[in-house]
């Protein structure tokens, strides 16, 4: 077979594959009972699956430790909220201390405040960015764990009572219009994304992470990269928070607080660090595990009169944390390495395994 | 502010900096040594909380005992942790090793919830620990006084144990080279658990001057103070003793001064401007190592 | 090769849109139809969802309020409605005390075909999971989430207890009955039962010619208060205000006393509850707060019932007993859950006769229940708060709360 044919044959089944995803969720959208709890993992991973490649887009590709993420995705998600909340009912939602004036008449389209959620995020990622940047690895985790923080507790303070509401938080955030409205944002940002992995771009940031000294020997400016990378990272934070307040519809600045970071951390490493795809499957995986299919460990089960012992309330969260554990210590590279579930990967792995006579292969 | 008022705060500042500084040693010294933010040191330091009310509470031991059952299950917890979950990530890639440490603080934080509930429990009272004085119009508990002095004393012994004993010489030795000083025939398995028996003395120590004045013990409990005495480590150059400990003071005091300058709302957003501010200055901290690329 | 990737995405972008943009309509028609008639009433059980923290920061309350609501299900757990015996199920969830926990364990219960809700304790993750039970147009109904922000503009959202603003001014009339002209107010950081209170409280103090000499807050999970006690006691107020969880309550009252703070301290629903006076001791005697209940009014044959057969309950199982915080004290909230699960109960033998059997009929006559509960006769008015206009004022003598005076708004 020559290599063109080959390459024709991967996009006919690339089609396939999609057409099978867009089939299922059409499938689920339209056959299952709108209350389904698939339907809300579906939508949640989703959302988690764009912070988790913003996320990754940092750590697995360039290289930079950050764990600020929820900081961006707060101040996305209030951009998102104060410019969204329908004029009417803001009197309401800012019930104790009113809003502010030049505030209480703006309400602009959901499309431009999810652009405007990212941009602010981005330009506050710009100028915390170049003194931030030039710290070394742990302390830049820190001082973007310090800087998230600060967000986080600034936004919930009472100087800004009358933007953000304060310690209160923002309601009656506008919902997803539609059930297929995260997956259509999610997949642009994360099809830009991937794009500019394999642009040049892209290229000098995972030069930057395996070897800065010989990145920069090579003629990588590194000070424009890695703020180049941070800033594009923020960007999609700040949506990604945006399409989390639209999710929940309720926000508070403890919403974003540095569990929410480990969380996004947590499912970038079970993804593989510098991995897309492994990015997107984990967060999947993670939410539906967490929130759906180990929600039985909470409760108490009886078997006919014997009751199953440990499950009681808050048994979930420490089977979670086991499978955390695990997989941290024993499947380091996490379900996908920093290999990219694509067709190329799938015959390889296929191949290895008629070599070695169909076992499994690792 | 009258005098008072100000000897009141130079008190709560210098006291509360004390445990801070405490438990920053247990973050700074694993990390001069594995080169890992310890994310679990501010749970095992919870969870001493929660040995002293089994000890005392549960099995009616007197508080001298208590105290010794303590820190023994905190050593060995400690030293268990290192060996399940950092041990085995030697030679893996820093993040994972922070991240297995974050795993092991989430672990820890659901376990306490699941055995032990959420509800609050009470620390028991160490008598002439939570007697009263006051003197002029200050009014204080012992343990809030007797706090700093007690850290001092333990720093110090701490230095005379780093700097003129066989394992001390071994631990500075792999703090400055990891590899070379494995090849110089130290023992490194001995010496990283001898690290986190003092790690974890040191916290729970820090919890019993901790949990008395603040009798209430729940399952987040530690991650608060766990997070200040973390930057009090960073603060101070994390990898040296002493700047943790000059560090959990700076930390203790600015953050006491900033809540009687009536700003209690933002002395955490004070506190992490201060911390990226000497970052920027000093980016491996007051007391911290230069750090040197190889290529 | 290595453009598959590139190519597989945006091919699989093509297709959503695709799909998107030729079915969107439909969608919501089909989300409507649906949303229209509720969650039906099928087959033998009716399943209730109880939606409570049983872990994080509100955990211990929230549990207790899980006791109460196991107990009135295993008073109650059948009910015949137009001739057949349905059972009564619980479906309990763990919001975590957590708001974006909250949303995702609300949207379990939904999926699990709950008819109705109880809960949660914790205003915020209420406020949060408010959205999802109304798209869904199945009832909650809230035992102590005191917020306003809860049931208004939620028509699907129905609370027992009073509201803050109420409890509020209850405990600023208080405070200015004992005759304390200055107050300091102490509140946390990001949650609006604790900000939402003080603010109340300060409104209306404010308005009976009070003066607030010192306006404190404090983070989330934060265990030293020495620095704001401190600044307190040199404004040297009155009495001290402090709407707050169960753990602050723990930490804040010896270190009130070791800093020599003999100002009156007054607090809030949360604080009724044994756990305080056991970590507390000798430093929670004399604290005043409000709450929805008395464990010795004897004037309720309901609430006497109530109590001996929830001792009874709690002492019959090792882990209740944990779970109540050790001691069989009975906790306001406990209570609470079970007056929400006797609204929903009523609101279901209310349903006899109906023609059809669905979440929003169950809505409906849940805004028609009046019934004696345990915390007073409940009925509800249009918002979905209870009707309530007394609070009871006790304080903590000889490490028991004492009953000290009802009290209504001025």
């Amino acid at each position: 077979m020559t290599e063109k044919k080959k390459t024709q044959l991967k996009v006919l089944f690339s089609l396939i594959a999609l057409l099978v995803c867009a089939g299922m969720l059409f499938y689920v959208n339209h056959y299952t009972r709108p209350t389904f709890m698939l339907r809300t993992v579906l939508q949640l991973g989703a959302i988690y699956a764009l912070v988790a490649v913003s996320m990754n887009l940092l750590n697995g590709f360039t290289g930079l430790f950050s764990l600020g993420q929820a900081g961006f995705m707060a101040i996305g998600a209030y951009t998102f909220a104060i410019f969204t909340i329908p004029v009417k009912s803001r009197s309401g939602v800012y019930y104790l201390y009113g809003v502010a004036d030049w505030l209480s008449n703006i309400q602009i389209p959901i499309w431009a405040a999810i652009i405007l959620a990212g941009l602010v995020a981005a330009i506050l990622a710009a100028i915390i960015g170049a003194p931030v940047l030039r710290l070394k690895s742990d302390y830049f985790a820190i001082a973007t764990l310090g800087f998230a923080e600060i967000v986080r507790i600034i936004v919930g303070s009472s100087p800004m009572n009358r933007i953000t509401n304060g310690s209160l938080g923002l309601k009656l955030i506008p919902k997803f219009s539609n059930f297929y409205f995260p997956f259509i944002v999610v997949g642009i940002c994360i099809l830009i994304v991937s794009l500019l992995i394999r642009s040049s771009y892209g290229r000098a940031f995972k030069a930057i992470r395996e070897d800065e000294i010989a990145a920069e020997a090579m003629g990588i400016n590194l000070a424009k990269h890695k703020q180049l990378s941070f800033i594009i990272s923020s960007f999609f934070a700040g949506i990604s928070g945006a399409l989390m307040g639209m999710y929940l519809g309720a926000i508070t600045s403890t919403t974003f607080n540095v569990t929410l970071t480990y969380n996004i951390l947590l499912i970038v490493v079970i993804g593989g660090m510098g991995s897309i795809t492994g990015s997107i499957i984990s967060s999947f995986l993670v939410i539906a595990a967490r929130e759906w299919w180990l929600r039985f460990l909470d409760m108490e089960i009886f078997i006919g009169s014997f009751k199953v012992p440990l499950l009681k309330s808050g048994f979930r969260m420490v089977v979670f944390s086991l499978i955390l554990m695990i997989v941290v210590l024993f499947f380091r590279r996490g379900i996908m390495g920093t290999n990219e579930l694509n067709w190329n990967f799938i015959i390889n792995r296929l191949n290895k395994k008629k070599k070695t006579g169909g076992e499994s292969c690792e | 502010m009258t005098t008072n008022a100000f000897l009141q705060y130079c008190l709560t500042g210098i006291s509360i900096g004390g445990i801070y500084a405490l438990i920053a040693i247990g973050y700074t010294m694993v990390y001069g040594i594995l080169r890992l933010i310890n994310f679990a040191h501010g749970d095992i330091f919870m969870m001493a909380a929660y040995f002293m009310i089994f000890s005392m509470v549960n099995f009616a031991l007197p508080w001298y005992v208590a105290i010794i059952v303590v820190i023994t299950a905190t050593v060995i917890l400690g030293v268990t942790i290192e060996r399940i979950a950092y041990k085995p990530l030697r030679s893996a890639p820093r993040m994972s090793i922070m991240i297995s440490a974050i795993g092991v603080s989430y672990f820890l934080q659901n376990v306490a919830t699941y055995l032990f509930s959420a509800l609050p429990k009470p620390y028991p009272a160490i008598g002439f620990l939570t007697k009263i004085i006051s003197f002029g119009g200050i009014s204080t508990s012992v343990v809030t006084f007797i706090t700093p002095i007690l850290t001092l004393a333990f720093v110090f012994i701490l230095m005379q144990l780093i700097n003129h004993t066989k394992i001390g010489m071994a631990m500075r030795a792999v703090s400055k080279d990891f590899e070379t000083s494995q090849l110089m025939g130290i023992k490194i398995n001995r010496v990283i658990s001898f690290t986190f028996v003092i790690g974890c003395f040191l916290a729970a120590i820090g919890s019993v001057l901790y949990f008395t004045p603040r009798p209430s013990v729940y399952p987040l409990a530690g991650s608060l103070p766990g997070l200040k005495c973390f930057i009090a480590a960073v603060f101070g150059g994390i990898g040296s003793v002493p700047g943790a400990v000059l560090g959990g003071f700076i930390i203790g005091l600015s953050e006491t001064f900033i809540k009687a300058a009536g700003y209690s709302e933002f002395s955490d957003v004070f506190t992490f401007i201060l911390l990226i501010v000497i970052l920027l200055i000093k980016p491996t901290g007051l007391f911290g190592e230069k750090i040197t690329e190889k290529v | 090769m290595k453009k598959f990737l590139a190519l597989t995405m945006s091919a699989v972008l093509m297709l959503s849109l695709a799909a998107c943009g030729g079915n969107a309509s439909d969608d919501s028609a089909a989300n409507n139809e649906t949303a229209a008639t509720g969650v039906a009433i099928e087959g033998d059980t009716i399943k209730i969802g109880v939606f409570e923290p049983t872990t994080g920061e509100n955990g211990g309350g929230g549990m207790q309020e899980v006791l109460g609501m196991r107990y009135a299900n295993q008073l109650y757990p059948t009910v015949d409605i137009n001739g057949n015996t349905y059972n009564i199920q619980l479906v309990e969830v763990d919001n975590q005390s957590d708001k974006t926990a909250a949303v995702t364990a609300a949207q379990s219960l939904i999926s699990s075909g709950v008819v109705a809700v109880l809960g949660s304790y914790g205003s915020g993750v209420s406020i949060a999971a408010g959205q999802t039970f109304t798209d869904a147009q199945v009832p909650a109904i809230g035992a102590s989430c005191t917020n306003p922000q809860v049931t208004l503009g939620n028509d699907f959202y129905f609370r027992t207890c009073f509201l803050d603003p109420f409890q509020g001014t209850v405990m600023a009339s208080y405070a200015m009955e004992q005759g304390y002209t200055t107050a300091a107010l102490i509140s946390q950081n990001g949650d609006d039962y604790s900000t939402g209170l003080a603010a109340f409280f300060q409104q209306a103090f404010e308005k009976m010619g009070g003066t607030i000499v010192a306006n404190e807050t404090y983070q989330t999970n934060e265990s030293d208060f020495n620095a704001i006690l401190t600044s307190i006691k040199a404004a040297n107020p009155d009495c001290i205000f402090a709407p707050s969880s169960i753990a602050t309550a723990t930490l804040l009252l010896p270190q009130a006393q070791a800093n020599g703070i003999t100002a009156q301290i007054i607090a809030s629903d949360t604080w009724e509850n044994e756990t305080i006076i056991n970590a507390a001791g000798s430093a929670a005697e004399g604290v005043a707060l409000s709450t929805f209940f008395d464990e010795h009014d004897e004037t309720n044959p309901v609430a006497k019932e109530f109590v001996t057969g929830f001792k009874e309950y709690l002492n019959g199982n090792p882990q209740n007993l944990t779970s109540n915080g050790g001691s069989d004290g009975v906790a306001a909230v406990s209570a609470l859950g079970y007056d929400a699960y006797m609204s929903v109960y009523e609101a279901l033998k209310a349903l006899d006769g109906a023609e059809t059997l669905n979440s929003v009929a169950l809505r409906d006559t849940l805004k028609a229940v009046s019934f004696n509960g345990v915390t007073g006769a409940i009925s509800f008015d249009e918002n979905g708060d209870a009707i309530k206009n007394v609070a009871y004022i006790k304080q903590i003598k000889d490490g028991k709360f004492a009953f000290l005076k009802t009290q209504s708004a001025e």
